[in-house]
């Protein structure tokens, strides 16, 4: 792929500022979803990442992903990164076949970024979810071979001032989600943890330590789940949005609210209690 | 059959050559500058949403004059090729040295073909590198030409003023606020005089290699803008500020008539605002 010579006609032609319908025209073998694969199951080829969580708070979403990409009883990498900044003001944590998954987020951040360029200012918070719709629909080949990739997005609605989260299912449906959610193998248990953690009130601070005793319930009762690695000080990857935009929350502030959270669990083992009424 | 009149190459070339510097003429400057942490762009455009400075990549930003259709044109290609480098090798091999091939093959091509009109447009290619020697500024002429530019220099109508301008005044390691300042002297300045441009007629941006983020192109707003100017335009910048273009002597801005179209209640449009620097 070089340019040496003057720039290609398609280059030139004005038209889509998707850079997902330009690579589809120009390059299709780049698409992750234009690769033919046999038939049969491919799941246990390659590592699967596990348990997003995300919970929105009054002037944000906060998004954190634990550490662990398993491949059938095997813990294939114990620091894998499963949260990114998809641009400035929203966030997407992949759980499913983690090459896949990534490839999917670099081409979606690409894809945000492309339009912002081109056209000079981004995307709705809607346009982006769907664009990210778009792109999980064209892996359905994939997804019935065992290699389904599912995001979770989040992100800071500019128009509407506050949080927002989408989930979405294999086939590309798009669902918007109110206060939290969860994806992931773990998701179910982290999802429990959260409807009795989660308040309305809490700030963002309040937020990251639910997700995190969310992730902890995972983790307790899913082995694809890794909980936090005191030995290796791994911990989840947390990011906080604001309208001041996407920051990763340091390994330093995770580390001291995760230690907290482990300290309460010695006593307790099962998590903070909620009141029966 | 018709015999069409000869006309020789050298001829030809130079219609095509005086066809493109004459529209190029015609619209206002752009100016780039090598200031202490990276590049600065600056140009006279009176729309706020359509760009003559426009990011390209991480690091690599785009400056043009001329017909607003062809350079928008070129940029976007310019966007696309990179986005589409970026995507098959990494962010890293973007580099402004193979855009400005690019654009300098097309625009060759099209110059020298019969068939086409030649393109009524310069452009400039900025890349920052991570320390100020590692900085390129590439001036690609509307016949495929390529210099590599040091320090500073300006495209468009009055070019040959604001350079002599700015190789008055320019002195290497300027701050961002100094490198501007002198900029919007320079594009004020024409041959009977100069003139203060208005801060909503200025099209300000930077690749600044200090900010945290991956994109190190920012534009900046008006108020930002006013609040640089302001302070510089009160004070005694230094020695390198001659008093003769005290801008407070001339207040009548002139409009800016080359300016493409937009409707005026058109909101500008930023990119996200980096929350590392608010000012």
């Amino acid at each position: 792929m070089t340019f040496e010579q003057r720039l290609p006609p398609a280059y030139l032609t004005p038209g889509s500022s998707s850079f997902l319908d330009f690579l589809a025209a120009q390059a299709p073998e780049l698409l992750p979803s234009r690769r033919a694969t046999p038939a049969g199951s491919a799941a246990d080829l390659a590592p699967h990442g596990t348990t997003i969580v995300a919970a929105t708070f009054p002037g944000g979403v906060v998004m954190a992903g634990d550490r662990r990409a398993t491949m059938g009883n095997v813990i294939a990498q114990r620091d894998i990164e499963k949260v990114y900044p998809a641009d400035e003001f929203s966030c997407v944590g992949i759980a499913g076949s983690a090459g896949l998954a990534v490839e999917i987020v670099r081409l979606f951040q690409l894809e945000l970024e492309h339009y912002e360029k081109i056209e000079g200012s981004p995307l709705s918070m809607d346009g982006k979810a769907n664009r990210l719709a778009t792109l999980i629909r064209s892996n359905l080949g994939m997804a019935m071979q065992g290699l389904a990739v599912v995001p979770l997005f989040a992100g800071f609605d500019l128009a509407t001032g506050h949080g927002r989260i989408f989930s979405y299912d294999v086939t590309g449906g798009r669902y918007e989600e109110t206060a939290f959610h969860s994806v992931g193998s773990g998701s179910l248990f982290a999802r429990g943890a959260l409807k009795k953690l989660y308040r309305e009130d809490l700030d963002a601070e309040g937020c990251v330590t639910a997700l995190i005793q969310a992730l902890y319930d995972a983790a307790d009762d899913d082995s694809a789940t890794g909980g936090p690695d005191l030995t290796r000080r791994i911990f989840p990857i947390v990011g906080v949005i604001t309208d001041r935009g996407y920051r990763r929350v340091s390994d330093e502030d995770v580390a001291a609210i995760a230690d907290r959270v482990i300290a309460a669990r010695m006593e307790r083992p099962d998590g903070p209690a909620a009141a029966l009424t | 059959m018709n015999m069409p009149f000869y006309v020789s190459p050298e001829q030809l070339m130079k219609d095509r050559a005086d066809f493109a510097r004459k529209g190029i003429a015609r619209g206002r400057s752009v100016a780039v500058l090598r200031y202490a942490d990276g590049l600065l762009f600056v140009s006279e455009n009176a729309s706020a949403a359509l760009h003559k400075v426009s990011e390209i990549y991480d690091r690599i930003a785009f400056a043009a004059v001329g017909r607003y259709n062809e350079f928008e044109n070129l940029r976007i290609a310019g966007v696309r090729l990179a986005d589409m480098r970026g995507y098959s090798y990494d962010r890293r091999d973007v580099t402004g040295r193979a855009l400005a091939n690019a654009y300098a093959q097309t625009l060759g091509a099209i110059f020298s073909s019969g068939g086409e009109k030649p393109y009524e447009v310069e452009l400039f290619v900025g890349e920052v590198g991570d320390s100020p020697a590692a900085d390129q500024v590439y001036r690609l002429t509307y016949d495929g030409q390529v210099a590599d530019e040091r320090s500073f220099a300006a495209m468009g109508g009055s070019a040959e003023t604001v350079t002599t301008h700015l190789r008055e005044h320019y002195r290497t390691g300027m701050s961002l606020s100094e490198a501007i300042q002198l900029a919007v002297d320079a594009l004020g300045r024409h041959e009977s005089g100069s003139r203060v441009i208005a801060v909503e007629a200025l099209e300000v941006a930077v690749l600044d290699r200090t900010r945290t983020q991956q994109r190190k192109f920012k534009r900046f707003t008006d108020p930002e803008l006013a609040g640089i100017l302001g302070e510089d335009r009160g004070e005694d910048v230094g020695e390198e500020t001659p008093a003769a273009t005290d801008p407070a002597t001339d207040p009548a801005a002139d409009p800016a008539s080359d300016a493409p179209v937009a409707p005026p209640d058109d909101t500008p449009v930023a990119p996200p605002v980096d929350p590392g620097s608010t000012g």
